[in-house]
């Protein structure tokens, strides 16, 4: 079972110099109970795939095919209050910035109150259950951690809380967007790894985007490499370490000098640059860096098939 | 909240006698005699030292501002020239009147300023933001008084639908009131522009905020998120331009008050300038500048209980 599936999903951004099409052709799924990391470069277009999950892209941002599933819904297709009451509830956000993510005039207690209200429960319920969750993400003091502002907490322990939010109504799907990237390593492997403890109590499904090779080798179950807006590989974490297939994954692993070792904070250089979305070159979008590049690259897409280890490459056999 | 409070008030305890310390320096430094000047020509020399040793002017100049300082503190502002009577209690006749006015003007600028400003903000680029842009602008420019002389041609003498002068029949709450709209309106008029377009402002700076995202993708619903998430950070800046701006505010009561002839502190200023009242002049000068630093500690509360961060930073 999947909870979601992404198929074929574009979406453009109006822009002064025309259409970006900043996804394209975008599929993948999310499984039950796994955790799916996305990685590539910045610009890539990760916090564009989270924000048309949720519903929540730019005013000049549309989804122009495609579809994600999730349950029984499209969520292309769903109204924004359709979405709204997904949000929080079913799929769950932790964003990269830990201290700009709550907000600074209301107290952690009240902020953790309004995301219940669709609960039942009463008001003490609720608190307790507020409680509950940051004794879970390791808040000291929980009870009276209510009752003070985000400026009073460091920057891990905003994070542990806004973890603690997301994970509040026990969503089916986490979506987190580069949730250590702002930490320093240690506090990062400690959130990976209470990320990674939640997920197994919670059963829910982690969808985990990152610019961070090592932290992707560690904490998740699939892997999907990303370039320019298309999925470029796809598979298993196992499979795409030992065995990638896709020349630009081979230069990400060849590049990092730490290999999966988890040390190197971003991804490597690769030469050249990322091609301007809104111009695509007729063939592979990766044919201008490429060390494998051969003459049908520049005429012909490559096409990604579906399910198991995958890569859209023409030197790739499917 | 405690600590920030006493803080404050502390500090504004300093401001208003820095502020009497300049007041006092500002007529000692106005040439002439004011026993001459409140006597008139056909005094004798006689009287004129009677009246210096009376008003304390024998006495060396720091005894003078020590004296005026400790009386002011305690209320005493001296006599005034033409009735003798205590300068505070004929300032605080006027001050109600003169409240009142500003506290309309505050009411029209905040009632208007803050909807349009949050609304402009939800609905950027659009038509409506557009007229209030330029309405903002409009009346930011217009001074007050022709706005006050606009609202009394077309409101009190072409419509006849409000009263034109006057603060009202004493006693009676809704004639007063009734009495206060378009004085008010005047008044705050201008206020609805800035208040306006820096509501607007910081409305679009918040609503980019990570935090806003955040409480988005927790599905909180969009009302929520405008007005309790966004607009009570949006609202600071403007809570501290109040504070600011109740000093024109009070300039323009002096011309609103003029024109409407309502009672008030401007107009009662106003007239004693013109006969050269002079202690009547400095203690309403005195009792507005206390006003305006009280409004602005009022303020300075407001934002601490508002904003936590402001609270626990000093
Ligand atoms: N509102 C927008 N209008 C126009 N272009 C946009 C908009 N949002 C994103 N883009 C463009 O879409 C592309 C993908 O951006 P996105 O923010 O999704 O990248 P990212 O992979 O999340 O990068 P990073 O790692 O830096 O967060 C970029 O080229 C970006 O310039
Ligand atoms: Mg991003």
């Amino acid at each position: 079972m999947n909870v979601l599936e992404i198929q074929d999903l574009n979406v453009t951004f109006a822009t002064e110099g025309g259409p970006l099409h900043a996804l394209r052709n975008v599929s993948f799924d999310v499984p039950e109970h796994r955790i799916v990391g996305v990685v590539g470069e910045s610009g890539c277009g990760k916090s564009t795939l989270i924000n048309a999950i949720l519903g929540l892209l730019a005013d000049n941002g549309q989804v122009d095919s495609g579809r994600i599933l999730f349950g029984d819904h499209d969520l292309t297709r769903l109204g924004p209050l359709e979405m709204q009451s997904l949000r929080g509830l079913r799929i769950s956000t932790v964003f990269q910035d830990p201290m700009g993510a709550l907000n600074p005039v209301i107290s952690v207690g009240r902020q953790m109150l309004h995301i219940q209200y669709r609960s039942d429960l009463g008001r003490s319920e609720k608190n307790a259950r507020s409680v509950k969750m940051l004794r879970r993400v390791r808040i000291p003091d929980p009870e009276s951690a209510l009752d003070r502002y985000p400026h009073e907490f460091s920057g891990g322990m905003k994070q542990r809380i806004a973890i603690a939010m997301a994970l509040m109504m026990e969503p089916a799907l986490l979506i987190a967007d580069e949730p250590t990237t702002a930490l320093d390593a240690t506090l990062e492997v400690a959130t990976i790894e209470l990320l990674q403890d939640l997920q197994a109590q919670i059963g829910c499904s982690v969808l985990f985007i990152s610019h961070h090779l090592g932290v992707i080798a560690e904490l998740c179950d699939d892997v999907v490499v990303m370039y320019a807006g298309e999925v470029v590989e796809r598979g298993t974490t196992r499979e795409l370490f030992h065995d990638p297939r896709h020349p630009y994954t081979e230069r990400l692993l060849r590049c990092d000098p730490a290999g999966q070792s988890g040390r190197t904070r971003h991804l490597p250089t690769i030469p050249g640059e990322v091609p301007d979305l809104r111009v695509r070159p007729a063939g592979c979008i990766f044919a201008a860096r490429c060390h494998r590049y051969e003459g049908i690259c520049d005429t012909v897409p490559p096409e990604v098939g579906a399910g198991g280890h995958r890569a859209r490459c023409h030197r790739v056999t499917p | 909240m405690l600590y920030y409070s006493l803080k404050r008030l502390g500090l504004a305890v300093a401001i208003v006698s820095v502020a009497m310390l300049l007041l006092f320096t500002m007529i000692y430094l106005i040439p002439g005699d004011p026993a001459a000047v409140a006597l008139g020509p056909r005094a004798t020399e006689a009287m004129r030292e009677a009246l210096r040793i009376k008003m304390g002017l024998d006495q060396p100049v720091w005894i003078q501002f020590w004296n005026f300082f400790v009386n002011a503190w305690q209320g005493d502002l001296g006599n005034e020239v033409l009735s003798d009577r205590p300068v505070a209690k004929v300032v605080m006749e006027q001050l109600p009147a003169t409240l009142a006015l500003i506290a309309g003007g505050m009411v029209w600028s905040v009632a208007l300023g803050i909807p349009l400003g949050c609304w402009t903000a939800v609905k950027r680029g659009g038509m409506a933001d557009r007229i209030v842009g330029v309405f903002s602008v409009a009346v930011i420019a217009v001074p007050s008084f022709v706005v006050a002389i606009y609202a009394l041609l077309i409101f009190a003498v072409t419509l006849r639908w409000l009263p034109a002068i006057g603060a009202g029949e004493p006693g009676d709450l809704g004639d007063q009131l009734v009495h206060l709209i378009l004085p008010s309106l005047a008044v705050g008029i201008g206020w609805v522009g800035y208040i306006a377009r820096l509501v607007r402002a910081s409305m679009l700076e918040v609503l980019e905020a990570s935090h806003i995202r955040t409480a988005r993708a927790f599905g909180l619903p969009d009302r929520q998120v405008t007005y309790r998430y966004a607009l009570t950070i949006a609202i600071l800046p403007t809570v501290t331009l109040l504070g600011v701006g109740i000093g024109q505010m009070l300039s323009s009561a002096v011309f609103a008050e003029i024109v409407f002839a309502r009672p008030g502190v401007g107009k009662l200023v106003y007239d004693a300038i013109l006969t050269r009242n002079y202690p009547l002049v400095t203690g309403a000068v005195l009792v507005t500048t206390v006003l305006f630093i009280l409004i602005n500690l009022i303020a300075d509360l407001v934002v601490g209980y508002l904003d936590p961060r402001v609270r626990s930073r000093l």
